[in-house]
């Protein structure tokens, strides 16, 4: 596209949602603006950008607005397609294999996000049982997708999944730090654990993975509070 | 034999029809074979054992299952009569809706339909709310979703054209009112009488009986 392109992020330092489209434009080396919003004080841009559902992440293209980070990610796709990497494969069962996994990852994540819901004990084993189950899924359907041993992670070739999975699982240290149990094990889940670790060392994932301390904080005041998101 | 498509379907489901409408709005011939539920075939299991669910395409022998995702495949391989707009933005603004009706429709559905007895009233007012976003900035002073000529998010809104009037009836409460929701109630009658569509509705009376059967066997279902 043009010299004359703007593009801006709204979005939340801690929001995987953000953190998928933050890598995919940085993935695609689109420059952009990045605007912190404080989701308890939202901003009049925000709310009138996105007055249907009021979330983050946002990301105003030449003042055009785009929600939902899975919708923000096939119109990244489709809008700059030769700007580095296909985001997306090109054949398309090929194209529907990768969002139907998308979708799974998403699935996953809102059972991680019920983990952060203390209303009692049970709910606690249930919500993990139902995590373990969705991860044991996950990572069956990733070794017939790659049909190496684990996925090779390349800086050059990251596409959907490997955001998907970076921005979900990359920040287990701090999720198992907050709520006192493993949430991504090594014996359970091979692949998914080795394609993470590797994903964490991509300098373009260091660039926007959160700050350890300051995630822990908030995951453990998030679960105290039982706040929802 | 090598191009050929098969539909798995479920006659009741929603989620079939909008990949049967695809299919037939496109012309694409394709073969249909209707699943027990209740005793799933060999084949489904196999095509789609994450879910175990219809609709399953199956298209040169290759299985792709979530009716969302096989709806972008279809207009992927077959783009004439073209279900979503061609400009990305346009794109990402027919999609925005499509995840709106499949997260927050779907949620608004359970609690009016499933949910307990005592917050009935709640969940109606709820459902309207979520009806009258739809109505005011989904559709405006469009026909149609897709403008003038159906297209993918009227497919995915079509649950409110066909499957909530059974639904209303039996759990007693009107939500779909023309004097509340004047142009989604012209939207509804415009969906059901365009060509291909009126021909491949379900009927309106195996649904309500479907449905009343469904939730007679209920006696609590958690939500």
């Amino acid at each position: 596209m043009g010299e004359e392109d703007t593009v801006i992020l709204h979005g939340m330092w801690a929001s995987t949602y953000v953190k998928r489209v933050e890598l995919a434009l940085k993935i695609k080396g689109i420059p952009f603006e990045y605007v912190e919003e404080d989701l308890s004080n939202k901003s009049a841009l925000l709310l009138k950008y996105n007055p249907v559902q009021r979330k983050v992440p946002v990301l105003v293209h030449n003042g055009k607005p785009i929600c939902e980070s899975l919708v923000i990610l096939e119109y990244i796709d489709e809008t700059w397609p030769s700007h580095g990497l296909q985001l997306l494969p090109k054949d398309p069962y090929e194209r529907a294999r990768v969002r139907f996994w998308a979708a799974y990852i998403q699935q996953l994540l809102e059972s991680m996000a019920k983990l952060f819901n203390p209303d009692h004990k049970e709910a606690q084993e249930k919500a993990l049982e139902e995590m373990y189950e969705k991860q044991r899924i996950l990572e069956e359907g990733m070794r017939e997708f790659f049909p190496e041993e684990s996925p090779n992670v390349h800086p050059e070739k990251l596409g959907i999944l490997d955001i998907m999975i970076v921005s979900t699982l990359g920040a287990f240290r701090a999720q198992e730090e907050a709520l006192g149990v493993k949430t991504l094990d090594p014996e359970k889940n091979p692949l998914l654990f080795s394609w993470v670790e590797a994903l964490i060392q991509l300098p373009v994932v260091k660039e926007i993975i959160p700050p350890f301390e300051k995630l822990v904080s908030l995951l453990q005041f998030i679960k105290q509070n039982g706040i929802k998101f | 034999m090598d191009n050929e498509v098969k539909l798995h379907g479920f006659w009741p489901s929603p989620f079939v029809y909008r990949v049967i409408w695809a299919l037939k709005l496109k012309g694409i011939e394709y073969d249909y074979i209707e699943e027990d539920l209740a005793n799933k075939s060999e084949l489904l299991l196999r095509y789609n054992p994450v879910y175990k669910k219809v609709p399953v395409l199956v298209h040169a022998g290759k299985p792709i299952s979530e009716s969302l995702v096989i709806l972008e495949y279809i207009e992927e391989v077959w783009p004439h009569s073209p279900l979503l707009p061609k400009d990305p933005y346009e794109r990402s603004v027919a999609r925005f809706w499509i995840n709106f009706a499949t997260d927050k429709g779907r949620s608004a559905v359970r609690s009016l339909f499933w949910g307990g007895g005592d917050g009935k009233k709640e969940a109606a007012e709820q459902m309207f709310d979520f009806l009258k976003i739809i109505e005011e900035q989904a559709l405006g002073d469009k026909k149609f979703f897709g403008g003038n000529s159906i297209n993918m998010v009227d497919l995915i809104f079509a649950w409110f054209a066909c499957w909530i009037q059974p639904m209303e009836q039996l759990v007693g409460i009107k939500v779909l009112e023309p004097s509340r929701l004047p142009s989604l109630h012209a939207w509804v009658k415009n969906f059901k009488e365009e060509p291909i569509i009126k021909e491949n509705l379900p009927d309106p009376e195996r649904l309500l009986a479907y449905y009343t059967r469904l939730t007679s066997n209920l006696v609590s279902k958690p939500t």
